[in-house]
């Protein structure tokens, strides 16, 4: 059943690339019944799901030669993200209602990305799950060249090359492993459970894990991110930071950590105080906390500043998963669910409400235009996601962010207190860009001689309402993800995980 | 000596007596009773005529395959090589019905002819174990290839990338000559088998380096592998657009198939190793050193191109570099990975020609920036070349994408200790990546570069649209269901014991 999360998505962008030209509004009608479809399936079968075990969806043999099967299964890490995922597919169309030109292409790629991005997220045999993985390259790729904004051919070919170097790295540790486990099977339950030699692990862990890191903006290999982002249109803004970044951490945790536990122990040796990998990858990802937050603090474009923010956020993911504890780990998918929401909401104001409407995004432009009386419907949205953003109790990113402190407060006492600066200068960017571009002294001499902005249509105040509601939802009633999440990380497929050095 | 019977080597060869009947026939009626009329129609016919004759071949060949073994492998039937003259005819019939529109000459019969004897050429090539039947079939072959090549009559730079393939190919062809004779000379034989039972031993003979040598460059120069791909550029850039196609596919899948047995076969007991960095002398490292100079070079000089022919001949000598890593693998289950590999690779560089020949034909080059904005004037056009680069460039779900994947893993699998060949696979897939970018670049022209304002109607032939669907929908199905051609190959190559 939840296999059609992907069909339906495929079926919908085929079915768009069908339609006779000109057939703009009944396009973008098809592609929201599309989303709206696929997030249902995912709805269902996350109410079903109440143990947050892997379940096997579909199995058939795919290349019964090579041992590659066609397997999908969801446990609670996946459905969260499929959900996830579903929530913003659908607000990203309703984002991208202004799109005009050549709108069926548009949400053709844009639905090929979603099912890829499924794909990803349900596959349970590694080589389906590369398969998906790459295809999210190139519908991302014209998503962004086609229809994006600021150097966005520069930003897409970066962001593609980026995205390609990291798979390709990826591919060369899952060929390896598979060669390595005689070449019999390509299932991740298999493979997790081979014995792969602690020499053997210790290189195929960084491969992989850098590899699959750099699309979830690991420090210093984020700087697609910014540019990226910022290139892009709203709805593609939306997909990156809000699910693809995600693929990248989940498959940091799926299947770097899963294949190859042994390569996060101890080296037996000390490079500047640094043990292990562990150690390496935890250090870069507070860096990326703080440096990230510090580079959203000066930036001068509106949107560069969500763009660093999102690198900051993602760094929280990645040091949550190396706490290697259970509330870490839990918090770095809860935080995973969270920022997918937010980062979502902060693109949607910056990219559809303000840039759509004044063309700049220059905050010392944006100030004087008054916004706040404008569009206080943008402004109130801003300021609620921002404040979700930075932590506030209520929303689903306290809860996250508080869970990946306290995790590593446990593994990496030290760590802890740059990660509580990395907090602080967070609250302080948000309010910063949030002063500059809505409640920044009005100069009246220039109000008259712009046209009325248009106002914020119904479209895109439901968008903005759907993902504060599911950001809200997650921070009051964080177990209704954590039921899953926890029985998840306590199944079988982690055990390699546990008996390492698990606390 | 054994007695030859010639029935029953007539048999044998049936399916390339009936390519060879076909050719004389099209090239009768064509002289005979059409040439009044004009090219359009003399080109459907022709084309029509030698399809079906291939369609014939291929029909022997699946209907009444024989196992046979003439004079220690001068003539030789076994599952692989149907399986590979299948593969051949497949091609030459697309090549076929991509001239059908083409207009590059009235000499309609010959052309048709060249390529159906090239074909018979490439048939007995592969289904042969012999020094001397192969030296002969591959000049067959190359002979005709030359003259494909300089079939544009009209334009200067056919002329000119006909005479620079033929000098360096009539070079390789000494080179080869010469390495064969050596090999000739130590085991007092022509045949494959012989060959490697005579070489084999502890040492290498220096007679015996030279050959090796000697021999890698000739079959190196007919898969355009670096250091010997000079004429690759020309001929792909100057040479007619179904000319070209046929070198660039038909022509490699024989030429690929061949070099595989000649050293696997060949020489057997002079492997030699490229495990990094104890390397050992014989013909692996010969060719460890012509697949990274192809893989860097194809690959990095490819991104500065401006031209679409000239930047598919530097990413099929790139492509080339990815394919000697299955000759170095040797084993039977490298042979499969590099049938899959190269015939999916001929089905997408096919129809890219294919497409560059109906935008040559509207827009008269094909520089990219006559791609731009391509999507907006030919949709069908687009999205098939759009399938056919990706598929080069080795995204999934294509066809590209399970060739390389089944290929490394056959070469990390094929020593015992997989880091043996690790730093080969690590370069190519690194080299992939590179090339990400300049299969992006001419689809970026294609689907993001605006339409330019005063650019005329764009009319694409239908039976082009249709062989282009044909042929996209090819490569996304055996990309998406691998075991379909995956089953026949491992099949054919187990049962042949190569």
């Amino acid at each position: 059943m939840l296999a059609w999360t992907i069909y339906i998505s495929f079926l919908g962008a085929a079915g768009l690339l069908l339609l006779p030209k000109g057939s703009v509004a009944f396009a973008r009608i098809l592609a929201l019944l599309t989303a709206v479809a696929g997030f249902a399936v995912a709805l269902v079968a996350f109410v079903h799901h109440r143990t947050g075990e892997m379940q096997t969806i579909t199995r058939v043999p795919w290349i019964p030669s090579l041992g590659i099967e066609y397997h999908l299964a969801a446990d609670g890490i996946s459905l969260t993200l499929v959900l996830l995922t579903g929530i913003i597919a659908i607000t990203g169309i309703l984002f991208s209602w202004n799109i005009e030109e050549r709108t069926k292409e548009f949400f053709a790629f844009y639905l090929l990305l979603i099912g890829a991005v499924y794909g990803v997220f349900l596959s349970y045999d590694l080589f389906l799950l590369f398969v998906f993985y790459e295809i999210v390259i190139i519908p991302k790729y014209f998503l962004i060249a086609i229809w994006g904004s600021t150097r966005r051919e520069y930003g897409a070919m970066k962001l593609a090359l980026y995205s390609f170097v990291g798979s390709a790295m990826v591919l060369v540790g899952l060929i390896a492993a598979y060669v390595v486990a005689g070449a019999k099977t390509t299932s991740l339950h298999d493979l997790a459970q081979f014995p792969f030699s602690l020499h053997f692990q210790m290189l195929a862990f960084p491969l992989v894990f850098v590899g699959f890191a750099i699309l979830a903006g690991l420090w210093p290999l984020h700087t697609w991110a910014p540019t990226g982002h910022v290139a892009a249109p709203t709805a593609a803004s939306m997909l990156l930071a809000g699910v693809v970044m995600k693929l990248g951490a989940y498959g940091c945790l799926r299947v770097a950590m899963v294949l190859f536990p042994l390569g996060l122990g101890p080296w037996g040796f000390h490079v500047f105080g640094l043990g292990s990998w562990r150690d390496v990858f935890a250090l870069l990802a507070v860096i990326g906390i703080i440096y990230g937050a510090l580079v959203a603090l000066v930036q001068k474009d509106f949107k560069f500043v969500i763009g660093y923010s999102s690198v900051s956020h993602m760094g929280f993911i990645l040091l949550g998963l190396m706490t290697l504890n259970q509330i870490g780990l839990s918090g770095a998918v809860l935080q995973m669910y969270s920022h997918g929401i937010l980062a979502g909401l902060l693109f949607a104001v910056v990219g559809r409400m303000v840039y759509a409407r004044t063309h700049t995004r220059e905050l010392a432009l944006l100030g004087p235009m008054n916004l706040n009386k404008v569009i206080p419907f943008a402004a109130v949205t801003f300021v609620i996601a921002g404040m979700a953003g930075m932590g506030l109790p209520g929303f689903s990113g306290f809860v996250a962010e508080l869970m990946i402190l306290i995790g590593v407060w446990r593994a990496y006492p030290l760590l802890a207190l740059f990660v509580g600066i990395g907090i602080v200068i967070g609250v302080v960017y948000i309010w910063r860009a949030m002063q500059k571009a809505f409640f920044s002294e009005a100069r009246v001499e220039s109000a008259p001689h712009q046209p009325p902005l248009p106002p914020i249509s119904f479209p895109e105040r439901l968008g903005a309402i759907i993902l504060i509601g599911a950001s809200v939802l997650v921070g009051i009633y964080p177990q209704m993800l954590l039921n899953i999440v926890i029985p998840a990380l306590n199944s079988p497929l982690f055990a390699g995980l546990r008996q390492g050095s698990w606390q | 000596m054994t007695e030859i019977n010639y029935a029953q080597l007539l048999q044998l060869a049936m399916p390339e007596v009936i390519v060879v009947a076909t050719a004389l026939i099209v090239m009768a009626i064509d002289l005979l009773a059409l040439r009044k009329f004009p090219t359009h129609l003399r080109f459907s016919v022709a084309a029509t005529l030698a399809s079906l004759g291939c369609a014939g071949a291929i029909l022997r060949i699946v209907l009444a395959p024989a196992q046979a073994n003439i004079l220690d492998g001068t003539l030789i039937a076994n599952p692989v090589t149907h399986l590979v003259q299948v593969a051949l005819l497949v091609l030459t019939i697309f090549t076929l019905l991509i001239t059908v529109d083409s207009t590059f000459t009235e000499h309609v019969g010959e052309f048709v002819l060249l390529i159906l004897v090239a074909t018979a050429g490439m048939m007995f090539l592969v289904g042969s174990q012999d020094l001397l039947v192969i030296f002969i079939s591959l000049e067959l072959l190359s002979l005709s290839l030359y003259i494909l090549a300089a079939f544009s009559k009209r334009s200067a730079q056919s002329w000119e990338a006909a005479l620079k393939y033929f000098l360096f190919g009539g070079m390789s062809a000494a080179f080869l000559l010469f390495g064969f004779s050596l090999l000739y000379g130590l085991s007092n034989s022509t045949s494959l088998t012989h060959l490697a039972a005579a070489i084999h031993g502890p040492s290498l003979n220096p007679l015996l380096a030279i050959a090796i040598v000697t021999t890698a460059i000739g079959l190196g120069f007919k898969i355009a592998a670096a250091p010997f791909h000079f004429w690759a550029p020309d001929v792909y850039q100057g040479a007619p657009a179904p000319s070209a196609a046929f070198i660039a596919s038909g022509s490699k899948v024989a030429s690929f198939f061949i070099f595989f047995q000649v050293m696997a076969l060949g020489f057997g007991g002079a492997d030699g190793t490229a495990s990094f960095p104890h390397i050992v002398r014989g013909w692996i490292p010969v060719l460890a050193l012509m697949a990274t100079l192809s893989m860097l070079l194809g690959n990095l000089v490819a991104i500065r191109q401006s031209s679409l022919r000239r930047l598919l001949a530097y990413s099929a000598i790139a492509h080339a570099g990815y394919m000697l890593l299955a000759i170095i693998a040797h084993t039977q289950q490298s042979l499969a990975a590099l049938l899959y590999y190269v015939v999916t690779y001929a089905l997408a560089t096919l129809g890219a020609f294919a497409v560059i020949a109906v935008v040559e034909q509207q827009k008269g080059s094909d520089q990219l920036s006559n791609f731009d904005g391509l999507s907006r004037q030919a949709p069908v056009l687009s999205f098939s070349l759009a399938i056919f680069i990706l598929s080069l460039a080795g995204i999934p779900p294509l066809a590209g994408f399970f060739g390389k994947f089944y290929l490394f893993v056959t070469v990390l699998a094929s020593t015992p200790k997989p880091a043996d060949l690790v730093w080969l696979v690590v370069l190519a897939i690194a080299m992939s990546a590179v090339s990400l970018y300049y299969y992006l670049r001419v689809l970026k022209r294609v689907y993001v570069t605006p339409l330019a304002a005063e650019s005329r109607e764009f009319h694409s032939p239908i039976l082009s649209q249709i062989l282009l669907l044909v042929l996209a929908g090819a490569v996304v199905l055996l990309g998406c269901a691998p075991q379909l051609l995956l089953k026949w190959v491992l099949a054919a190559v187990s049962a042949s014991g190569l």
